[in-house]
C-alpha cells in the first residue's frame, strides 16, 4: 500500500464533473490465473484465437439473450444516462458514462454482427477486435458495479448491467477472467461460502457468538447450524459470520428468531447467500451456487427459506431462485419462497410478536442506504415499494430518529455504494473511493442538515465498502450499521409466551 | 512481487500475500510489515501469533469477534476491540494482519 489513495473533495448535490479522459484507463482489476479459472470450466489463460472465440461467444449470447441484441441496437445517444453513473460522477472519466461503457461492446457488435458495420466499418462506429480494445473491455467492464441506476433514467430502459455481465461472460470464455470473482466462486463450490470458512471454523464462530450474546443479554440465544427438521433455513452472506458490522446484524436475526419462538437453522453446505455467478453473467455458475441452497433445504427438511441482509443475493433469490433451483414445492406454501428477513421482522413488529424499545438507539440519528439490487430489482413483500418501506418501517420501530437522504439518492434512485458487482477488491480502492462520492455527498448533507450519526445498510458489500471508504472522507467506519444491528439493540427479550 | 528475508527471496502474489504459506518466518513477517509501513510491537506480534495458531487449526483467519475475544484474553479488555485492532493494522486487522502472518487473504464481501 505504498500509494495512499485520496478522496476527492465533496461537491453539493448533484454536480456533473468536468471530463477527465482516460483517467481510469490504467486501473486494472487483477486477472484470474489458472487456479481460479479452470475449476469454473474457463480456459486458464487468454486463448490464442481469442478474437474469433470472443465473436463466437458473443454470437451465442446474442442468440440466447434477445435483450442483449435489443440493447445494442436501440441506443439513440440521447445522453440521459451520462451523468447517472456514480463511477462517472466520481472519476470524470468519459468511458465511465454508461453509454460509453455500452459502446465498448456496441462497436464490436456492429463490426461482426450488423450488415452496416460489416460493409462500412468505422463510418458507422463498427470496430474490429484489437488487444487494446480487449484491455478497455477488461478495465471498464470491471468499473461497472451493475447497479442499474443508468437504466432507470434511460428512456429505452437499456440495461448496462446486462451488457457488462455479457462482457464478463465473453471474457471468461476466452480465458480473461477476474481474480476477485472467480476465486470466490471457486471457494463456494469447494467450501460453501465466499470466505472459504470451513465447517469447524463456522461452528467455533457460532459458539463464540452464543457465549457473547449470553454474556450481553443473559438470554440463551442460539445460533443453530445443520439442524435437521428445523422450520426455517437462514441463508446469509458469509461476511455476517466474519466482519463488523455484519455480525451485529446476524446477532439481530438470531434474537428475532429467538423472540418469535421460531425453530431455525443455518447450513454449513449453503453458508453463503451471495451469488457471484450473477456478477460474471454466467448462468451455469449461478445455478450451481443456487443448487446448494436447494440441497441444504432438502437435507435439513426445512419448511421455509429466509435470506439475510445481502443485496445481490436478494436479487438472485427474489428474481431467479425458482428458475435456477426450483421448484420448491417441498416447502410450506404459506410462506414466500424465499422470504427476506426484513419481511419477517417487520411482520413480527406489526403483529406485536416482537417488541422494540427505540430508546436503546436514542444516541443515534439514523439514515438508510438503499442497496441497488434490492431497490431496482426486487420487492421485499407483495406490495410495490415494499423494498423501500419495509426497511424504513423496521428502522423507525427500532430508532427514535430516522431521516432519509436526498430523494435523488434514495429509493429507486439510490446510488451504488461503489463496491458492488464484483468490485469490492483492494486493487480497485481508488475507484471504490471515487465511486462512493455521490452517496457520501448525500450523507454529508444529511449529517450537516439533520445531524445524522449513523447509516444503516442491508447488504454485506455495502457494509464492507462503506466501512472501508467512509474514513477517506473523514467519517468514522462505525457510522455504518446493519439494519438488524439496530433491531438487535432495541429488541425486548423474554416475557413472550 | 517478492520479499527478501535472511538473504532468501520469497515469492508473493501481486498484493503481497505469500504464495507458499510454509515459507513464513518471523524475519519475513518483519519485512512484510515494513512494506506495509507497520512497526511491529509486542501487541502486533500477539495478533499475528494468534492468527497463525487459529489458521493452523481451522485453515482460515478468525472472524473479528473471535480475534477480539482472544486479544482481550491476552492483552486486556481495553485492547480487545475492533477499533484497537484497526489502530494496530490501519488497513484492517483481517487483511493486513493476515498478510504479515503469511496467511491467505480473506475473500468475499469483507
Amino acid at each position: 500500500m505504498a500509494l495512499k489513495p485520496v478522496a476527492p473533495a465533496l461537491d453539493d448535490l448533484p454536480t456533473v464533473p468536468s471530463l477527465n479522459p482516460g483517467v481510469m484507463g490504467g486501473l486494472k482489476s487483477y486477472v484470474a490465473v489458472k487456479a481460479h479459472q479452470e475449476p469454473l470450466g474457463f480456459p486458464g489463460e487468454l486463448v490464442e484465437n481469442w478474437e474469433q472465440a470472443a465473436v463466437a461467444k458473443m454470437g451465442e449470447l446474442l442468440g440466447k439473450y434477445k435483450s442483449l441484441r435489443v440493447y445494442l441496437d436501440i441506443c439513440v445517444k440521447c445522453g440521459a444516462c451520462t451523468d447517472k453513473c456514480h463511477y462517472f460522477l466520481g472519476t470524470g472519466d468519459p468511458k465511465n458514462m454508461p453509454v460509453a461503457r455500452q459502446d465498448l461492446m456496441r462497436d464490436i457488435y456492429r463490426y461482426y454482427f450488423t450488415p452496416a458495420g460489416k460493409a462500412l466499418g468505422g463510418l458507422v462506429g463498427a470496430k474490429p477486435w484489437t488487444r487494446e480494445r480487449l484491455d478497455d473491455w477488461y478495465n471498464y467492464f470491471h468499473q461497472c458495479s451493475q447497479c442499474r441506476r443508468c437504466s432507470l433514467f434511460c428512456p429505452y430502459g437499456i440495461d448496462t448491467a446486462e451488457i457488462s455481465m455479457a462482457a464478463r461472460e465473453i471474457m471468461d470464455s476466452i480465458g480473461l477472467g477476474q481474480k476477485y470473482c472467480n476465486e470466490i466462486i471457486g471457494k463456494v463450490h469447494k467450501i460453501g461460502n465466499n470466505l472459504g470458512l470451513p465447517e469447524p471454523a463456522l461452528i467455533d464462530t457460532l459458539e463464540g457468538l452464543e457465549e457473547d450474546v449470553k454474556e450481553d443479554t443473559g438470554h440463551d440465544i442460539k445460533f443453530p447450524l445443520n439442524v435437521v427438521g428445523a422450520d426455517v433455513l437462514l441463508v446469509t452472506p458469509s461476511a455476517d459470520f466474519f466482519a463488523e458490522p455484519h455480525v451485529d446484524g446476524l446477532i439481530g436475526y438470531a434474537k428475532v428468531f429467538h423472540q418469535m419462538g421460531l425453530s431455525w437453522t443455518m447450513s454449513s453446505y449453503a453458508s453463503e447467500a451471495g451469488n457471484f455467478g450473477m456478477f460474471i453473467g454466467n448462468y451455469e455458475q449461478m445455478k450451481k451456487i443456487s443448487m446448494r441452497i436447494r440441497q441444504a433445504a432438502l437435507d435439513l427438511k426445512v419448511k421455509r427459506i429466509v435470506f439475510g441482509e445481502c443485496g445481490h443475493a436478494w436479487r438472485v433469490a427474489y428474481a431467479f431462485l425458482n428458475t435456477l433451483a426450483g421448484p420448491f414445492d417441498f416447502l410450506d406454501p404459506k410462506y414466500p419462497v424465499p422470504q427476506h428477513i426484513l419481511e419477517l421482522t417487520r411482520g413480527a413488529i406489526l403483529s406485536g410478536a416482537l417488541k422494540l424499545d427505540p430508546s436503546a438507539n436514542a444516541d443515534k440519528i439514523v439514515t438508510v442506504h438503499d442497496s441497488c439490487n434490492i431497490a431496482r430489482a426486487t420487492r421485499m413483500g407483495p406490495e410495490p415499494g415494499s423494498q423501500f418501506f419495509y426497511p424504513r418501517d423496521v428502522l423507525k420501530a427500532a430508532c427514535p430518529k430516522f431521516v432519509d437522504m436526498h430523494p435523488d439518492t434514495t429509493h429507486a434512485r439510490t446510488f451504488c455504494c461503489g463496491g458492488g458487482g464484483g468490485l469490492l477488491t483492494d486493487e480497485l480502492i481508488d475507484l471504490r473511493i471515487k465511486g462512493a462520492k455521490p452517496r457520501v455527498e448525500a450523507l454529508k448533507q444529511a449529517v450537516d442538515q439533520h445531524g445524522v450519526t449513523h447509516m444503516a445498510a442491508m447488504c454485506a458489500i455495502c457494509k464492507s465498502q462503506f466501512t472501508k471508504v467512509l474514513p477517506y472522507y473523514g467519517y468514522d467506519m462505525g457510522m455504518v450499521q446493519s439494519v438488524h444491528q439496530l433491531v438487535s439493540n432495541a429488541i425486548l427479550l423474554g416475557g413472550n409466551s | 512481487m517478492a520479499y527478501t528475508a535472511n538473504g532468501k527471496t520469497i515469492e508473493a502474489d501481486e498484493e503481497g500475500y505469500l504464495v507458499n504459506i510454509n515459507e513464513w518466518n518471523e524475519e519475513l513477517a518483519g519485512e512484510i510489515a515494513k512494506a506495509e509501513q507497520i512497526n511491529m510491537s509486542p501487541e502486533h506480534w500477539e495478533v499475528v501469533n494468534f492468527l497463525r495458531e487459529y489458521y493452523n487449526e481451522y485453515q482460515i483467519a478468525p472472524a473479528i469477534r473471535v480475534l477480539t475475544k482472544a486479544i482481550t484474553k491476552r492483552l486486556g479488555a481495553e485492547k480487545g476491540s475492533n477499533k484497537y485492532l484497526y489502530e494496530l493494522f490501519p488497513y484492517g486487522p483481517a487483511k493486513q494482519a493476515c498478510k504479515i502472518a503469511g496467511l491467505p487473504k480473506p475473500t468475499g464481501c469483507v
